[in-house]
């Protein structure tokens, strides 16, 4: 196989979180009955018109300064055309050769290096409606909710050249819309939306090869690893001496393989016009200031901060800040708390995992950072051992109350006095004899029952370390003894 | 040609006089509209200026309005509407079949405002398909029949709201104006008929034609008519975005400024070959009434009139082929048979809309497509601005324009159908103002020798729509042109 180097761009669509439509007052909220959330406007009635959201306009100027776009001076909308049933105007109002926003970027870590990766374009556009089909009839119905919901899409410049480096871009780009509050930016609920455009051509050349856009792509995962696979197809067919064809695939992410959708010499003109019905925006720089004034700090600065401020290793402060959620708990517990590295860990570890394995947005979960501070306490005074607080951890994210509060509301205390913990090992002892014979005939696991029993007789009050210490120390006494 | 002077008939007076006199008790609003409503039924089955009128709901909206008001400046006076006006849970169909049974859930602004003065909405006068006409022949339901003389067209593409006007089927109408479709069949009907400036009326529920040139405006008997419906419907609308915010003024006091000073401009190029001569001559008649007033002449050009016509099919037909592609079967109207969705919307899209229509949206689709934008749209909208400089430029020589509204008489129906370019020129003289999104009005100014009415046109600055008015009402008060009546009997007996 030849040498090929990758060139990688990708087209994000980020739905804002916006109560309103873009261009009427209907709601946004995700998962409504089909067709609930309309009204003429978007469902495109004959002899309605749009009118511009004020603050999706807001959050859309909010957004590109975010990204270190020019805001430009005027922007105005167009019609993109084409026959869907999804689209109940029979045109898109979105924005084509006067953009809310150009010539941004966005830095992102790879490996040791920072490489920054353009961003050719921010734009604002109505999304469409969805089509529902029926496997048990002959029709299909239209479910407009989504029509008109107010969407971003940010371009970058195809400047990435490696399957990590898109992965990094999404995953900085999200963090940094979690820091701006303007999108839920959900992949499995659409509100985050990515294509990308994969094309090859031999290493250390500059002219590039003919792209091919990847849609239906659900995942950060999903975007890596279908380029990973179109880099690899593109290679293996320009070996065999094809030519790679311009055109759109599908990602399947069971077969892990993307297929032909359909070429783009075949492709609609979208017949791109101004729309009439709304009037080109001239964009107050002054307002402009107003906006960029109220940024909060963005991940990349948090991140540096972070590092320095609280001694963090460059990894801790890259995990923490990759969520807004994720660090304002960390900084908010650290400054009550005094010490940032368990505090960094239990963020980066427990919380992130609670998360994980709910598959549940840091937003989406209420955890007072005092909670975590207690818990460290009730650590550090051996009040509970470190398994007990993972436990603990989980029982008042999931009951919502301070951990304090379950400790004292349970007798969670752990056993300090010795004397309490020798009767108990005493008792097991002379209740396991089977175990006491095994560990003296060398089985170590036997030791690990034995603890285990002792945890069960304290209701898990005893530190498990001390336990084990005075159950050996027993075990030798006792061999001593009888020998 | 039979004419009539406009008789003592309570269904011949003019709005305003209506208004007063149900307001003073003199006329008894159910008596009035059961008149009206009677007559409608009598004429309309041979004028065809109606799609269908529901009685009972014109009816009971009446006693609505009499027991709960609003008393409003249009109390208990009924107002007909173009059927391409969306009335909540009426049928509005811009005379189509695609559009068959869509009954819209909600108002346009301008009925809203109606109905805020009290006004009894009567929908829904005949008109071209989506406007799409200068004769009211492209209509699904049938042609519309000049009341002067139904052998021939009443213009388009508001002809049932002009022809139910002039013929006393309605006391005023609403319309909509995208290249003269309110002041060409009002030229051809005799009546008054305004555009105002792009902006000062909310086209909200309004089904759009041509987006940045349509605008809703007044049919009416006489000038001070059409400065009383302005002002109901004049007004900053926040869920138009093109609406604009500039104040409204006091249309009805303009009325009776004296006129004494101004400056009318005559321009040179809308004095042309191919004009009718007695038309020519009814118009410069006109302008020495104007100076019997007081007023000065003076010549003024608007250079790129030439480019008009042609501008204009660029730019409108483009904004109508987008306009319309949410005709497409799937969520209201007319839907074709189909076993894919290809074949669905071939079947809705061609059975669905009337050749005009087609013509229409198959231009505006070449023009708009790849590789030829920039040499037609954006080409149309380069020389849309020059034809707005045009203007500018003209008002700083004089205070109004006058010129012919249309350069013949009604036409034969059928003479021009097969010739949309003869068609198309019908509107040479009105289309400008579109374009330029300036306000202007016809009005009547004398007939032919065969008894066909003529219009003239008057043109303002944006905005100036009252500077029109108090031309307009200067004009009728030296003349009697808008008092003559067609002879409806005549017409039936014709038919």
């Amino acid at each position: 196989m030849a040498a090929y180097e990758p060139v990688i761009g990708l087209e994000v669509h980020v739905q804002l979180a916006t109560a309103s439509k873009l261009f009427c007052g209907c709601p946004t909220t995700f998962g409504a009955p089909a067709n609930s959330q309309t009204c003429p406007v978007c469902l495109g009635l004959p002899g309605t018109l749009p009118v511009l959201n004020e603050r999706a306009f807001e959050w859309g100027i909010r957004v590109a300064l975010a990204f270190d776009c020019a805001v430009q001076p005027t922007m105005k909308f167009d019609r993109k055309q084409y026959f869907y049933p999804d689209l109940p105007k029979g045109y898109q109002i979105s924005q084509y050769d006067q953009p809310l926003a150009q010539r941004g970027h966005l830095d992102i870590v790879v490996g040791e290096q920072t490489k920054r990766i353009g961003i050719h374009r921010i734009h604002m556009e109505e999304d469409a409606g969805k089509l529902l089909h029926d496997p048990h009839a002959t029709a299909s119905y239209v479910d407009f909710n989504r029509a008109g919901v107010p969407l971003l899409e940010i371009v970058s410049e195809p400047e990435m050249r490696a399957p990590e480096e898109a992965y990094q871009y999404l995953t900085e780009l999200k963090a940094v819309l979690s820091y701006l509050d303007v999108s839920t930016c959900n992949m499995e609920e659409g509100s985050l939306r990515c294509d990308a455009n994969v094309s090859l051509r031999p290493a250390g050349t500059t002219p590039f090869g003919a792209k091919v856009e990847i849609k239906n792509l659900n995942s950060f995962k999903a975007v890596k690893a279908a380029i990973e696979y179109e880099m690899v197809r593109q290679a293996e067919a320009l070996d065999r001496g094809e030519r790679i064809v311009q055109e759109t695939r599908l990602w399947d992410a069971k077969a892990q393989t993307t297929e032909s959708m359909r070429s783009k010499e075949g492709a609609s003109d979208y017949r791109y016009f101004p729309e009439p019905d709304l009037v080109p925006f001239v964009i107050d720089a002054a307002h402009v200031k107003a906006v960029a004034a109220k940024l909060p700090e963005l991940p990349a600065k948090r991140r540096a901060r972070l590092a320095q401020q609280y001694q963090l290793p460059a990894y801790d402060a890259s995990v923490l800040t990759q969520h807004r959620r994720l660090v304002e708990v960390f900084e908010q517990a650290v400054a009550q708390y005094g010490k940032a590295k368990p505090v960094a860990n239990w963020v980066m570890v427990e919380l992130m995992a609670y998360c994980n394995a709910r598959q549940r947005d840091p937003d989406e979960i209420t955890l007072q950072p005092v909670w975590l501070v207690h818990l460290l306490q009730a650590i550090d005074n051996a009040t509970i051992s470190g398994k007990m607080a993972k436990e603990l951890f989980v029982e008042s994210i999931e009951q919502q109350v301070d951990p304090q509060q379950i400790i004292e509301a349970k007798g969670l205390r752990q056993i300090v006095d010795t004397s309490e913990l020798e009767k108990v090992a005493e008792d097991v002892l002379a209740d396991n004899p089977k175990s006491v014979e095994a560990f003296r005939g060398g089985k170590q696991n036997a030791l690990m029952f034995l603890v285990g029993q002792c945890m069960q007789r304290t209701k898990g009050k005893a530190n498990p370390q001390s336990m084990m210490e005075i159950l050996k120390r027993k075990l030798t006494e006792s061999k001593e003894v009888a020998s | 040609m039979t004419q009539t002077n406009r008789t003592d008939s309570p269904l011949s007076q003019p709005l305003h006089q209506l208004r007063d006199r149900i307001a003073s008790g003199a006329v008894d609003p159910r008596q009035f509209l059961n008149d009206l409503l009677t007559r409608i039924e009598q004429f309309n089955p041979s004028l065809r200026a109606y799609i269908a009128v529901d009685r009972e709901r014109v009816q009971a909206e009446l006693a609505e309005r009499l027991a709960k008001g609003p008393r409003g400046r249009l109390f208990g006076v009924p107002i007909t509407v173009k059927d391409n006006i969306c009335v909540r849970g009426e049928q509005t169909t811009c005379a189509s079949r695609i559009l068959q049974g869509f009954r819209p859930p909600y108002d346009a602004t301008v009925i809203e405002r109606l109905a805020r003065e009290g006004a009894v909405i009567i929908p829904h006068a005949n008109m071209d398909e989506f406007a799409f006409g200068s004769s009211t022949e492209n209509s699904a339901v049938g042609v519309t029949r000049n009341p002067w003389d139904p052998s021939r067209v009443p213009g388009g593409s508001s002809g049932g709201s002009a022809a139910s006007v002039a013929a006393d089927l309605a006391v005023a109408a609403l319309g909509s104006d995208t290249g003269g479709s309110i002041r060409q069949p009002a030229a051809l009907c005799g009546v008054v008929g305004m555009k105002p400036t792009y902006g000062r009326v909310s086209r909200y529920g309004l089904i759009a034609f041509a987006s940045s040139l349509d605008q809703i405006g007044p049919i009416t008997k006489d000038v001070t008519d059409c400065a009383e419906l302005l002002s109901v419907l004049a007004g900053n609308d926040p869920r138009d975005s093109t609406s604009a915010p500039t104040a409204v003024p006091d249309y009805l006091a303009a009325l009776n400024k004296p006129v004494t000073g101004m400056r009318f401009g005559l321009p040179k190029e809308y004095f042309i070959e191919g004009i009718d001569p007695e038309i020519q001559r009814a118009v410069e008649e006109a302008a020495r009434v104007l100076e019997s007033k007081g007023m000065k002449r003076v010549s003024v050009s608007l250079p790129h009139t030439q480019y008009a016509v042609a501008t204009y099919y660029v730019v409108a037909t483009a904004e109508a082929s987008s306009n319309l592609a949410r005709y497409d079967g799937v969520k209201y109207g007319y839907r074709g048979a189909g076993s894919s969705l290809l074949e669905m919307y071939e079947h809705t899209r061609a059975e669905g809309f009337g050749r005009e229509s087609v013509r229409r949206i198959i231009l505006g689709t070449y023009v708009l497509s790849h590789g030829y934008y920039d040499a037609y749209y954006l080409q149309g909208l380069k020389v849309r601005t020059l034809i707005k400089r045009d203007f500018d430029d003209a008002f700083k020589e004089c205070d109004v324009i006058l010129t012919p509204t249309s350069p013949s008489a009604a036409f034969k129906i059928g003479e021009k159908l097969n010739d949309p370019l003869q068609m198309y020129l019908s509107d040479i003289f009105t289309i400008s103002a579109n374009l330029a999104g300036i306000p202007a009005m016809s009005m009547p100014c004398g007939f032919t020798s065969s008894g066909l009415p003529i219009g003239m046109q008057l043109l303002g600055p944006s905005f100036e729509e009252a500077r029109l008015l108090q031309v307009g009402r200067a004009y009728e008060q030296a003349t009697e042109w808008h008092t003559r009546k067609p002879s409806l009997q005549a017409a039936e007996a014709r038919n």
